[in-house]
């Protein structure tokens, strides 16, 4: 089965990216994916450009609104997303506890919705 | 009654609470086998002394009111839920005892019983430290959740149901046979030593979750000692865990930098608990029958050793390294030999015996790849060592390894 691990970062980790790599927030990332990837449980993910460079949009009544940065006020904020193929929850907890995002900001898992793609998707 | 009184009853009930109550859940449930309905009783007599004991003071044997008022949930439990055939022999039971016109001071402790209980071949050996935990020294499941690092939902739902199949498989609440007994006992020794944090101080890996149980797991086993004083394994589990507890000051510098054991100040170690460790082993060497947490305690000893000499004796350390493997190989003791066969100038012999282990069993096993890593970059292997850090690295969960590897790596 599939998880999402969707990572939400502090603002020291989304300001780790400006650095020049050496940094050990990079470091560490660099070494779990890497990790992720040779066990062979890496289905995809990617980072998201920080916050501040969202644009949220609702339709209210007919209106629309839309608003500069992310839709939750948070100080941790959702900065990437990791998909992995593993048999159960308990192996995509192990997962999560090793991301660097873990000790600093929080890393939620779910597992993602098959079926409901299904019904949407056909 | 006064505030400083109030605060007198809150931290009695809080003491109790925490001595008692594996002795009262054992007592509650070692004939109804009904270990949810026990703890059920227990919390709700614990509730009960919160508003009970301020105003009339402390009762003359604080664990024997407890008992009182939980057996009394029990048996108004059993009557609410009127599955008559199903309970009346646990409401006859507790009766019969209700009936005794005082309450002893003194009950039997039925602790071992329970821990038996805990760890019974039936039960998934997965949960049998979640049950210790939860049925002797009350922890709830969301804290046991964390511990081993799984939903609190899904432990939940895993304590119901192994308690279940205690009170409907015909788990028997007893002292197993003398034939059965070293494995049955082996059992229970695993499960403490689990919740102490497997692999906590022979290697690199630091495990977080097992630092925040050390101390109930030390208590588990002096409980253990207490209860079966005269068997050398449980003296040697308690020696081992002791030696790491003497340690915990010293594993990390004042920047929260973490600090591998060759390298850590022995005048940070706690001198009482070495002490305490040593006539443990002591104790336990005199039955004559090492076995494997009397080697593993001995390996512990030799490091601490190091506060009095200066110098470990690795050779020493291979050498109970190697008496373990005879007994059990696991991949924990597996790669805790190669580090110190490295350490005691073995590299080559070292690093073969990594080899030989099955690449997918050490595929995610952190301590591995730091041991490998480490050893690697001894032998001038930069290219693989820089590879071996990067999956250690990559695997590690302590915020303070992945920097400790880190900067290890850099260095290369």
């Amino acid at each position: 089965m599939q998880f999402a691990l969707l990572i939400y970062e502090s603002p020291e980790a989304f300001a780790a990216r400006k650095s020049d790599g050496t940094d050990p927030y990079t470091g560490a990332w660099r070494a779990y994916h890497k990790a992720l990837v040779e066990s062979g449980v890496f289905v995809g993910g990617d980072p998201l450009e920080p916050p501040e460079t969202g644009t949220t949009i609702r339709i209210k009544e007919g209106k629309r609104g839309v608003q500069d940065g992310p839709y939750a006020d948070t100080k941790e904020q959702l900065g990437g997303f990791t998909i992995l193929e593993l048999p159960s929850l308990d192996a995509a907890l192990e997962w999560a506890a090793r991301c660097p995002a873990a000790s600093s900001g929080a890393v939620e898992v779910r597992r993602l919705a098959p079926q409901t793609k299904h019904r949407v998707a056909g | 009654m006064s505030g400083s009184d109030e605060e007198k009853v809150h931290r009695t009930i809080e003491r109790v609470a925490r001595e008692s109550y594996g002795r009262l859940v054992a007592y509650l449930s070692v004939h109804t086998h009904d270990l949810a309905a026990a703890e059920d009783a227990l919390s709700e007599a614990l509730l009960k002394a919160l508003t009970a004991w301020p105003p009339d003071g402390l009762p003359q044997s604080p664990e024997a009111w407890l008992l009182t008022a939980a057996r009394r949930s029990v048996i108004d439990a059993v009557r609410h839920q009127r599955v008559v055939s199903a309970s009346e022999p646990t409401l006859q039971l507790l009766q019969e005892n209700t009936m005794e016109t005082k309450v002893s001071t003194e009950f039997p402790d039925e602790r071992l019983k329970l821990l038996f209980v805990c760890a019974h071949p039936a039960i998934d050996p997965a949960m049998h430290t979640p049950l210790m935990l939860q049925t002797v020294l009350g922890l709830d499941a969301a804290r046991i959740a964390g511990v081993f690092l799984i939903s609190p939902k899904t432990m939940g739902q895993r304590l119901v149901r192994a308690k279940t199949k205690i009170r409907d498989g015909g788990i028997q609440f007893e002292i197993p046979e003398p034939s059965d007994l070293p494995e049955r006992l082996d059992a229970v020794l695993d499960a403490i030593y689990a919740a102490f944090g497997i692999g906590w101080d022979d290697l690199i890996g630091i495990d977080g979750r097992g630092r925040e149980l050390a101390e109930e797991a030390i208590w588990l086993a002096r409980v253990l000692l207490q209860l079966m004083p005269n068997k050398a394994e449980v003296s040697g589990l308690l020696a081992l865990m002791l030696h790491c507890e003497a340690r915990r000051p010293a594993r990390r510098g004042r920047d929260g930098r973490y600090v591998p054991l060759s390298e850590q100040d022995p005048n940070l170690w706690s001198l009482p608990l070495i002490e305490e460790a040593e006539r443990h082993l002591e104790e336990a060497s005199k039955h004559g029958r090492p076995g494997r947490f009397q080697l593993e305690a001995a390996i512990q000893s030799v490091h601490a050793e190091r506060g009095r000499s200066g110098q470990i004796a690795w050779t020493a350390i291979v050498e109970f390294y190697e008496q373990l493997n005879r007994i059990s190989p696991t991949l924990g003791r597996t790669t805790g030999y190669a580090a110190a066969l490295a350490e005691a100038n073995r590299a080559e012999q070292a690093l073969a015996v990594l080899d030989a282990i099955d690449a997918d069993a050490v595929s995610a096993y952190q301590p591995y790849w730091a041991v490998r890593a480490h050893l690697l970059q001894s032998l001038g292997k930069g290219r693989e060592a820089r590879q071996a850090y990067d999956r250690a690295i990559g695997l590690a969960e302590d915020h303070a390894v992945r920097d400790f590897l880190l900067q290890k790596q850099a260095h290369l």
